[in-house]
């Protein structure tokens, strides 16, 4: 310490060490930053025994406040569903058909009915509700069983073809071909009408001959036209939309061996809001059958407010 | 082996951490403190006064004159109006306000250290407190010394209280500017206002009552960054408090000098410029860091100056280069010149060039706008007739005080025809009205159809406020069709 020395240039004490020439000065530190570096410690030692903190073999120390996330978590949910909590009860009380006149709960079922669908639904029905090959697109103004709310809930409820459901949505269209009712060439000839249908083949002499075997074994269900029913859940065949695809292997196939998709009956699966919530989500998507405009225009701003 | 020598007590380690010398600073009076006083006056009328100066905007909008509304996400200051996405306004005048600082130390010096600092304020108001209960430095200095007894615990508990008064004032006004102030005071008395009301104004609270009562000079010598980046960008050509020790030295008192005349610089180590500094340093020692250049040294000074008969400036702001001249019997630089230079010209023109900017883009801004948004899973959805469908998410900005109706209308997309969410499909038109509430966004979902065979393109979604040609809005859209159609 013997080099303890004033720098000339900054008048300033050395702490009186050398190194190589190196000096260092001493410009001490206020005392109060220490006494903050003290308190730091010492609100530090406070939080680990308030808080989990210290990581042990198996869990950390559970601090004697006793938090954790996942408890966090827990009480945040029972807030947000304590918040649901109305919107369910009035939607549980309310016939689906009503819906529309309650634009505020309507928003509430399409925004819950959103997620139901992520969650139950998107693995047949797509992300976007958009189906694909054998699961309609939900999107679209063409329905088996009908569009409008009512009708949506109910197929919801008890599926299609769900064995087990005295009430679920039944069609069995004969297997054609594999049965025997037709022979190969009439099959043939009825895919040409079906395709003429729709225009997406010329009429010809097939076409002809295929209306005459579509009029004896299709027209029960399809109707005459070839536009469906949907008391049968027969789709229309005269429209540009397609269960399983347009061309004419594909529709070919339906008639000589159909395929028959199945829905699950919701209604034994998920409570009555859900389902009434899943019915306004597909019913929004653009193609809900029997629509009604909102009651009143500011609910629409207050909405949008809301959601702001 | 040498016997170890004994330690002498000057090679006893010195201290890694010093005390703070608690600074008592006379009372002083001069131009300098005058221009103090007036601008402490203006930076507290400005910072207490501003949130309850009234300001009508019609019925759909808030009438304080600055308000920053978190809550709904809009920045009010008199007749401007700022939304989430026009931010840039407020970073333009944070840049502004960084470069003013650059312009200000390069032209005047530390002159906001010295003046309007709030930490400047706030201390210098602490400090009057301090001179109305314990009387001046002297006074203070023997309290301050004294026991603690009685008599001295009651004068600080009085003078502490004023202290958190006065921090309670300042926290307390803080708020103000968040929410409207007269309801806000009034839900702040009566216990309804909303706890992060009563957390700012305690937090502030204390912050002022400890940095304006209790730390003062430490903040600007040990916590602020600005002093550190002042010391870089001064040079000989910026305005300091300066002491000219070519005149002062060598220093010695009025009875010395008489007896040797010409011995003596004018200095007569009074030490006033000591005892009125607020940071408690001796600006004899030169520029440090410690100097906000609040200038009552030089008061204190050419007081001094006049009552011994010497002339005034021997503290007095200058540049280094000035001193030098003057040391050398030129005459000083004049004062505009000291200020207008090639550093300040370009700090001015750069600052001055971003406000010019943003007061066009104030003057230019139209107060519509719209967004698209396309749904993109399913792009697009063919209906039952083979024509084709998509979805798109319109927002509707209505950055107006007052409900507006709105023309929604599709261009360039031959056959198509849109609805919303709330219309049936029949009702689909090429152009939709809609009103859009007073300051609101307007979200509706729109769908567009288009004829069969259409290609997959590209087309406008105009906007237009209905009465308003100047106030529309435009947006590229694509429109997704099925391959080969």
């Amino acid at each position: 310490m013997a080099n303890k020395r004033v720098d000339e240039a900054t008048n300033t004490e050395t702490v009186g060490h050398e190194w190589d020439g190196i000096e260092e000065l001493n410009t001490p530190l206020p005392r109060w930053w220490l006494w903050s570096f003290y308190a730091c410690i010492v609100f530090a030692i406070g939080y680990s025994i308030a808080y989990p903190a210290w990581p042990l073999v198996h869990k950390a120390t559970a601090g004697v406040l006793g938090w954790t996330s996942r408890g966090q978590l827990d009480q945040e949910l029972k807030e947000a569903a304590a918040e649901r909590a109305k919107t369910v009860a009035a939607l549980k009380d309310m016939p689906i058909e009503q819906l529309p006149e309650h634009p505020e709960l309507m928003h509430a079922a399409v925004a819950g009915g959103e997620a139901a669908f992520k969650v139950n639904c998107v693995q047949c029905h797509g992300a976007g509700a958009a189906g694909s090959n054998g699961f309609p697109n939900l999107n679209d103004d063409d329905w088996l069983w009908g569009g409008d709310l009512k009708t949506i809930e109910t197929t919801l409820i008890h599926g299609v073809r769900q064995p087990g459901d005295d009430q679920t949505r039944m069609s069995q269209m004969p297997a054609f071909g594999r049965d025997g009712l037709l022979t190969a060439s009439q099959i043939q000839d009825v895919t040409s009408f079906v395709l003429s249908l729709s225009g997406r083949e010329k009429a010809s002499a097939a076409s002809q001959r295929g209306k005459v075997a579509f009029e004896a074994n299709c027209a029960v269900c399809h109707g005459p036209d070839g536009k469906g029913s949907r008391q049968f859940g027969a789709p229309n065949l005269a429209d540009a939309i397609w269960l399983y695809a347009g061309t004419r292997e594909a529709v070919a196939s339906q008639i000589g061996n159909p395929r028959h998709g199945v829905m699950p009956a919701w209604g034994t699966r998920l409570d009555p809001v859900t389902i009434k919530m899943l019915a306004a989500y597909v019913h929004s998507r653009g193609g809900g059958e029997e629509f009604t405009p909102p009651p009143v225009a500011e609910t629409q701003a207050e909405a949008t407010t809301a959601a702001e | 082996m040498n016997k170890p020598e004994p330690i002498k007590p000057e090679d006893q380690p010195i201290g890694l951490y010093a005390k703070r010398e608690p600074v008592f600073n006379r009372r002083i009076d001069g131009k300098f403190r005058r221009l103090k006083w007036a601008i402490m006056v203006i930076c507290l009328g400005i910072y207490w006064i501003t949130p309850w100066i009234r300001w009508d905007r019609g019925p759909y909008a808030p009438n304080q004159a600055v308000l920053v509304d978190l809550a709904h996400r809009r920045f009010y200051m008199f007749s401007i109006e700022i939304w989430p996405q026009e931010f840039y306004f407020v970073a333009g005048l944070l840049i502004m306000a960084g470069i003013g600082l650059f312009l200000v130390t390069s032209a005047v010096g530390r002159a906001w250290c010295g003046y309007s600092c709030p930490q400047t304020v706030w201390t210098d108001l602490f400090q009057h407190v301090d001179r109305l209960f314990d009387g001046d430095r002297n006074a203070r200095m023997r309290l301050y010394k004294a026991p603690w007894g009685p008599a001295k615990i009651a004068r600080r508990l009085a003078k502490w209280s004023v202290y958190l008064a006065i921090s309670f004032a300042t926290g307390g006004a803080w708020i103000f500017y968040f929410a409207d102030a007269p309801t806000l005071q009034h839900a702040f008395w009566t216990g309804t206002a909303p706890a992060v009301a009563y957390a700012t104004t305690f937090v502030l609270t204390m912050t002022t009552f400890v940095l304006g009562g209790f730390m003062r000079e430490q903040v600007c010598i040990y916590m602020c960054p600005w002093p550190r980046i002042q010391t870089a960008m001064l040079d000989e050509k910026s305005l300091l408090v300066t002491y000219k020790d070519w005149r002062g030295e060598p220093r010695g008192s009025v009875k010395k000098a008489e007896k040797n005349p010409g011995q003596f610089g004018d200095c007569i180590d009074c030490n006033q410029c000591v005892a009125v500094c607020p940071t408690g340093i001796d600006i004899r020692e030169g520029p440090t860091i410690g100097c906000i250049t609040c200038a009552l040294c030089i008061d204190a000074c050419d007081r001094v100056m006049k009552e011994t008969g010497r002339p005034r400036g021997l503290i007095d702001y200058a540049t280094l280069e000035d001193s030098e001249r003057e040391k050398a019997g030129q005459p000083p630089t004049r004062h505009l010149k000291l200020i207008w230079r090639p550093r300040t010209i370009l700090y001015f023109v750069v600052w001055a060039s971003i406000g010019l900017g943003l007061l066009f883009m104030l003057g230019t801004r139209v107060h519509t706008d719209l967004t698209v948004a396309k749904d993109r899973n399913p792009p697009y959805i063919l209906l039952s007739d083979g024509s084709v469908r998509n979805a798109y998410t319109l927002r509707l900005r209505n950055m107006e005080g007052r409900p507006r109706q709105m023309e929604i209308a599709i261009e360039d997309l031959p056959g198509a025809k849109m609805w919303t969410e709330d219309m049936a499909m029949e009702q689909a038109t090429r152009a939709l009205t809609r009103m859009v509430p007073a300051d609101e966004t307007q979200s509706v979902r729109v769908y567009v159809v288009a004829p069969a065979n259409t290609a997959s393109q590209e087309f406008e979604f105009k906007l237009q406020a209905v009465g308003d040609a100047r106030e529309k809005d435009e947006t590229e859209v694509q429109f997704d069709a099925p391959e080969g159609q």
